[in-house]
């Protein structure tokens, strides 16, 4: 089972066992992660799920142009924004550690 | 409330689809409209209708039917316009609502700050003081409407604030509002001849653009909507192209005014017609975040967008061609009982309650949506503070608008603690 570190914007840490084959998204509502809102369900078209991967023992997969629109529009992008509703967790990816943004919109 | 028969509109349920017209306002303005579409989404979810004051066009009905066309922002254009109906081309003023990538996202960046959460938290006591004023204010005992006194007060001061518009003639905002959205076609001919909203674009541009001149290189600390087009290299320029400037002041004005001054007015209604829920409100108010998204979503302040068809296609087994209108009923979406459990029911903490179509989806998700949650936020903050009860003494009087839903009257009293 692939370990998530989340850290809040305030540094506030959470660690968390992921199940394979959920979103990073529904991992971190599943433990109730503060930073997340995720309005659309998942469905990377509102970009409320934005994240920053930090590490990944793996390599992630591919922005897809949905997901690329989305994340053009954050005023906070850096280089490893994600919309984390894109991500599945799996055993090739391995552990993460993931940074929340200060707000999303 | 407000269900009284029009022997005018078409039984919604026994007349041949194709002899209804979806886009007739007065559904909206007697609230009589859901049965249509429910009746849409069973039997025609993707559905061509030849003839309307707007010309032939397909509504799109379901949820998950609209989150797809707005993900396909190739085949179904943001261009020319948004709303059902075509302005004539030497009068199509340019925002980037109705525009694609990659324009759109360069003009949207350069005003997304003021409505960003982080700037937001700066504006959130200054809307509070201003909300608490507004609500100590009101007649207690006596028949006033909240239409006026509250939503369209608190909006239109909100809006002053975020143009720094000049205070003592802030009113001109809401009004602006009114006229540019009144177009006679969108209302049953109700609203504003073409030639009198044009003189009203043109007062918009002149005091706009003497504010423009005023403040441009003038290295004051705001935040607001101007000075940021200003700072912005992509904007800097925008009042030299005062088409594109027109454009993107009159979405600003008509966003953040309207849209949130409807849900204003439309959660007092919900409470009215849902009592047990305002029961649990005022024993817990906890519970105003999320009973703030499921107002937008019950009140639905916008009840379509509209898309163009750039190429000829196929949606859902239906061909569309090139240059068709495709209109999103958000309003349909959010009574979809494929999505939303109980669609009609105003359930203040349902579960997945921010998962609404009221801000529409992708590239052109609403950009003040965190604002709007902020203000009514504020104003159910300040008003369970107050209020016992806020009562409905008459039956509010709708908008008869195929495009803003809302209210412009609400006769109401309160009672305080």
């Amino acid at each position: 089972m692939p370990v998530i570190k989340f850290i809040e914007f305030d540094g506030t840490e959470h660690e968390v066992d992921a199940d394979a084959g959920m979103s990073i998204m529904e991992v971190a509502m599943k433990y109730d992660v503060p930073g997340i809102d995720a309005d659309c369900g998942g469905g990377a078209v509102c970009g409320t799920c934005h994240c920053f991967i930090e590490e990944s023992a793996g390599p992630l997969p591919a922005v897809d142009p949905q997901e690329e629109s989305m994340l053009g529009l954050r005023p906070d992008r850096e280089g490893n924004s994600r919309l984390s509703c894109q991500i599945q967790v799996s055993d090739s990816i391995g552990d993460m550690t993931i940074k929340l943004p200060e707000f999303q919109m | 409330m407000n269900n009284r028969a029009d022997p005018m509109l078409a039984d919604p349920l026994k007349t041949p689809l194709q002899d209804l017209d979806v886009s007739d306002p007065r559904r909206f303005e007697q609230d009589c409209w859901q049965p249509l579409f429910k009746r849409l989404r069973e039997e025609s979810p993707v559905h061509f209708q030849a003839e309307s004051p707007a010309g032939p066009f397909w509504s799109i009905t379901r949820f998950d039917d609209i989150v797809e066309v707005e993900k396909n922002t190739e085949v179904f254009s943001s261009e020319p316009t948004i709303a059902i109906i075509d302005p004539p081309p030497e009068r199509r003023s340019r925002m980037f609502i109705a525009m694609d990538q990659p324009e759109h996202d360069i003009q949207r960046r350069a005003v997304q700050p003021v409505v960003a959460p982080k700037n937001l938290q700066e504006f959130e006591a200054l809307i509070r003081q201003r909300t608490a004023e507004a609500l100590d204010a009101l007649p207690e005992g006596e028949t006033f409407d909240w239409v006026e006194l509250v939503s369209r007060n608190l909006t239109t001061q909100m809006l002053a604030t975020l143009f720094d518009f000049p205070w003592d003639i802030r009113h001109k905002l809401s009004d602006w509002s009114d006229a540019v959205t009144s177009d006679e076609r969108m209302t049953a001919g109700q609203g504003l001849k073409q030639e009198d909203r044009l003189e009203i674009v043109m007062e918009i541009l002149e005091v706009f653009t003497r504010l423009w001149h005023e403040r441009v290189g003038d290295d004051v600390e705001s935040f607001d909507l101007i000075r940021l087009l200003q700072r912005d290299e992509n904007t800097a320029n925008m009042v030299d192209d005062p088409m594109n400037y027109i454009g993107n002041l009159m979405l600003l004005i008509v966003g953040g005014n309207d849209t949130t001054r409807n849900s204003m007015s439309g959660g007092v209604l919900f409470l009215n017609e849902f009592p047990e829920e305002f029961a649990r409100v005022k024993a817990d108010r906890s519970l105003i975040p999320s009973m703030v998204s499921e107002i937008i979503r019950f009140q639905t302040p916008l009840s379509h967008m509209r898309r163009t068809v750039t190429r000829d296609t196929e949606f859902r087994g239906q061909r569309m061609k090139a240059g068709d209108k495709v209109v999103l009923w958000y309003c349909s979406a959010n009574r979809d009982e494929s999505v939303i459990p109980e669609p009609e029911t105003f359930h203040i903490d349902r579960s997945g309650v921010r998962n609404h179509a009221a801000f529409g989806f992708g590239i052109h998700r609403c950009m003040g949506n965190r604002l709007a949650e902020m203000q009514l936020r504020v104003v159910w903050e300040e008003a369970l503070k107050r209020f016992s009860d806020i009562r409905i003494v008459e039956p509010p009087t709708r908008l008869c608008h195929n495009f803003v839903r809302g209210f412009s009257r609400m006769p109401v009293q309160v009672t305080r603690y």
